[in-house]
């Protein structure tokens, strides 16, 4: 039996008297690859940090390749041979992609630069995950699933022996995700280790060979990944046994809140949309990339212009030509990107929760505003919805995805919507926190209001939604009903199946 | 174009030949600046530079140091110089636009405070085109100034130090988690235009037999003009030294070309400032269609 590539024991480590890791333990072997779950907070990140030398550890001990680290640093990991390949690509935007895969290394003397040889290392190193990208292309024109990729071809060219995955799928297609996956098998039969943190339970048994679960900063288990379910994952991250993950209830539909009549807007990219939502509905929007899902929320909530259709609320036409007349009759909208749109990242929990609503808190046309008031709103609704902080007043860069996501979502609370439009409001966040806003989806839907889900989770879709619209190329080609949708069903009508005219 | 046409004469070689050498000093500090904006900074401090080093350089040449010594010694005063913004900067991590602007003043005003406005004269005859006819002088200014461009290029495209330039520029979280220390590369990318700001500064004073006590003024918008309209974004990463070229000349020739056509020269900085605003919005509009293709790139994943 040979040794582990990567071994790490009893890891401690504290942050000015929280205690982020204790006693956190797993390993790596070559051609391996190992899951790492847990709910934010559970000590991942810090924990790739320790390995990759970041950020120092202050008990325990890691073995890499036969040998104990004495000293880390970034410097020092990536030379023997650690790679993490983080969710966010950072290449550079202005240079070229050959540039990019070879910077820093292959420099003659004086750091003289042979272009010739650099662009033909670059093109070996993508052949080899059998990626094609075009060397000479600007880092920036190329999509995200394809940085990925030469990012993990750069990891190549540094002779990586261990390969850290963090959420690489949180932002990638079907396909693009089956695309990295075999890339990453193909680095697994070439020896490499591979640690693959990831939120998306389901993806595990198709690419992990064994899973380690992380909770409080500590190891609780590790087991290969034969036989284990969701469920059990689920459980053992969360400590308790979680009633589902998708609390759907049935609940009684009201009238017809919110209709699209061939909407059409040439600069959102739809035409013809049609669709109708009632009180204490859930419509699912599903569809691929470019499908124009985010365009159509775009065009409802007034941040596109439309050019024929009708948008009818409450049976009423209404023309909405910028958010606040959408806020005003009564629609939210929570944006898919939530660092950039959701929240405002460097104001206070308090701020955040009640940007939409300051008309509330103002008097004396606008000349007084009630910090007071906002104090006790923020307070309420942080309660309410359970986002874990210790003072509203700290701003909410330092809040965990999850609980950004519940502070973007009270904002919107706030305005007290009869329709709510969520674009992707769980992507990239953890069981816990997807299941808690989850639930608060039942209960405004309960309240009667009619809620719009995009959503590219497939489990999520058909466990939430009452009826899935599949969007294609800027319209929605189908409607199914909640009892005869299903993954394959979704995914061709997605890909237009149906042979619909574009 | 539209000048050579109407007004022959400003193609003669002897107009030629002097805007070139007009423009010498400031193609050396734009190439300083080029570097500088493409890291993603900012000096508007060059102008007040060139005055300080001006006068030193004269009282210097006054004291009898002879040009052989001259020349490397402005560069390092020149470097001195720029190594004040380099490290406020590059390790303090201060704004560049806030750092250079109160350096623009403080030395500016401390020349003022120190020398009275008072123009250095009675330079020594040694000095005047480094002590050769001016034919040969103006001869070995163009050349100082092809010769450093020249390597100044090849740096940029084919040394990996010129290429950590650009890296910085681009993203300086990213090369910093490659390794390259971005902190250093900024601070000298500063004393660098310091440098070639001394040495702008000799190779205009041997022009003349005296040297002003205001020289300079205007240097740094020139600079960051001919920067900007030969293409570098401001906002760093991006930008070739031919660019550069391209918006010295431009730049450097409107005063002339208006002096020519018969237009009041006064018009010169206004039209400066028009190209100015034109280059840059034509790289806003054009940024803006290379993002919308990509911005839909990343969106969201499939179902």
């Amino acid at each position: 039996m040979s040794e582990p590539l990567l071994s790490v024991d009893g890891i401690s480590k504290s942050y000015a008297g929280v205690r982020a890791l204790s006693d956190a333990s797993f390993s790596v072997n070559r051609g391996e690859v190992h899951a790492i779950v847990g709910e934010n907070g559970a000590g991942k990140s810090t924990l790739i940090k320790i390995i990759t030398g970041a950020v120092q550890n202050d008990e325990g001990s890691i073995h890499f390749n036969g040998s104990t680290l004495t000293e880390n640093s970034p410097a020092i990991s990536k030379k023997i041979g650690i790679a993490p390949i983080y969710q966010q690509p950072s290449l550079f935007p202005e240079l070229s992609v050959a540039e990019n895969l070879t910077f820093g290394s292959h420099t003659g003397f004086l750091g003289l630069i042979d272009w010739k040889k650099r662009r033909a290392i670059s093109k070996d190193l993508l052949g080899r995950i059998g990626a094609k990208i075009d060397v000479d292309a600007t880092a920036s024109t190329l999509s995200m699933p394809q940085q990925q990729l030469v990012e993990i071809a750069r990891a190549l060219d540094s002779q990586a022996k261990l390969f850290i995955f963090d959420e690489p799928t949180a932002s990638l297609s079907e396909e693009d995700t089956r695309n990295l996956f075999d890339v990453i098998r193909g680095l697994k039969n070439a020896g490499a280790g591979i640690v693959y943190i990831s939120h998306r339970l389901e993806e595990l048994p198709i690419i992990a060979d064994r899973v380690t679960v992380l909770r409080d900063g500590r190891t609780i288990e590790t087991r290969s990944i034969e036989g284990v379910t969701s469920e059990e994952l689920v459980r053992l991250m969360v400590g308790r046994e979680l009633s589902a993950v998708f609390p759907k209830r049935d609940v009684q539909k009201g009238e017809v809140r919110f209709e699209l009549k061939a909407l059409s807007s040439r600069s959102a990219g739809i035409h013809n949309v049609n669709l109708s939502v009632r009180a204490g509905e859930i419509v699912g929007v599903s569809g691929l990339v470019g499908a124009g899902r985010t365009e159509l929320a775009k065009v409802i909530f007034g941040l596109e212009p439309k050019d024929s259709g009708e948008i009818i609320k409450d049976g009423i036409a209404v023309t909405i030509g910028h958010p606040i007349e959408a806020i005003s009759h009564g629609i939210a909208y929570l944006p898919e990107d939530r660092r950039r749109h959701g929240v405002v990242l460097d104001l206070p929990i308090s701020a955040n929760i009640t940007l939409a609503s300051l008309k509330n808190l103002t008097s004396l046309k606008g000349m007084s505003f009630s910090f007071a008031r906002e104090r006790k709103i923020a307070a309420e609704y942080t309660r309410r919805l359970g986002v874990k902080t210790q003072d509203i007043h700290s701003s909410v860069s330092t809040l965990s995805g999850g609980n950004q996501q519940k502070v973007a979502l009270s904002r919107w609370l706030m305005t007290e919507p009869t329709v709510l439009i969520l674009d992707e409001p769980t992507q990239g966040i953890d069981v816990g926190a997807k299941s808690e806003i989850h639930e608060l989806m039942m209960e405004l839907a309960e309240k009667g209001v009619a809620i719009v889900l995009i959503s590219s989770e497939l489990p999520e879709i058909l466990g939430m939604s009452d009826r899935i619209a599949v969007m294609n190329k800027g319209t929605i080609v189908t409607i199914f009903d909640r009892s005869e949708a299903s993954q394959d069903s979704i995914l061709a009508a997605a890909l237009g199946h149906d042979k619909e005219g574009a | 174009m539209i000048v050579g046409v109407a007004a022959p004469e400003f193609f003669s070689p002897s107009n030629i030949r002097d805007l070139v050498i007009n423009n010498a000093p400031l193609m050396l500090i734009a190439i300083g600046m080029t570097f500088v904006i493409l890291t993603g900074q900012i000096d508007i401090s060059v102008g007040s530079q060139f005055a300080v080093c001006s006068i030193v350089c004269g009282l210097l040449a006054k004291a009898g140091v002879p040009m052989l010594i001259l020349i490397p010694l402005m560069l390092v005063i020149g470097g001195l110089l720029g190594s004040i913004n380099g490290y406020l900067v590059g390790y303090l991590r201060l704004p560049s636009i806030v750092v250079t602007l109160a350096m623009l003043v403080v030395l500016r005003d401390t020349l003022r405070w120190l020398t009275e406005g008072a123009w250095v004269q009675g330079l020594p005859d040694s000095f005047q085109w480094f002590g050769l006819s001016q034919g040969r002088g103006e001869l070995l200014i163009v050349l100082v100034v092809l010769v450093i461009f020249a390597i100044a290029a090849f740096a940029l495209a084919n040394l990996s130090s010129g290429r950590n330039i650009y890296a910085v520029g681009s993203d300086a979280e990213a090369a910093r988690l490659t390794g390259v220390d971005a902190r250093r590369v900024t601070a000298l990318v500063f004393v660098l235009l310091g440098s070639l700001t001394g040495l702008a500064a000799l190779l205009n004073a041997v022009r003349f037999n005296a040297i002003p006590g205001n020289a300079g003024i205007g240097f740094e918008l020139k600079a960051i003009a001919a920067v900007v309209v030969g293409g570098a974004a401001i906002s760093g990463g991006r930008g070739r030294l031919l660019g550069t070229l391209i918006g010295v000349a431009l730049l450097g020739t409107i005063g002339t070309a208006l002096t020519f056509l018969g237009i009041n020269p006064f018009w010169e900085k206004a039209i400066q400032g028009a190209i100015i605003l034109a280059a840059l919005v034509a790289e806003v509009v054009l940024g803006r269609l290379e993002n919308n293709g990509r911005s839909r790139n990343t969106s969201s994943a499939a179902a």
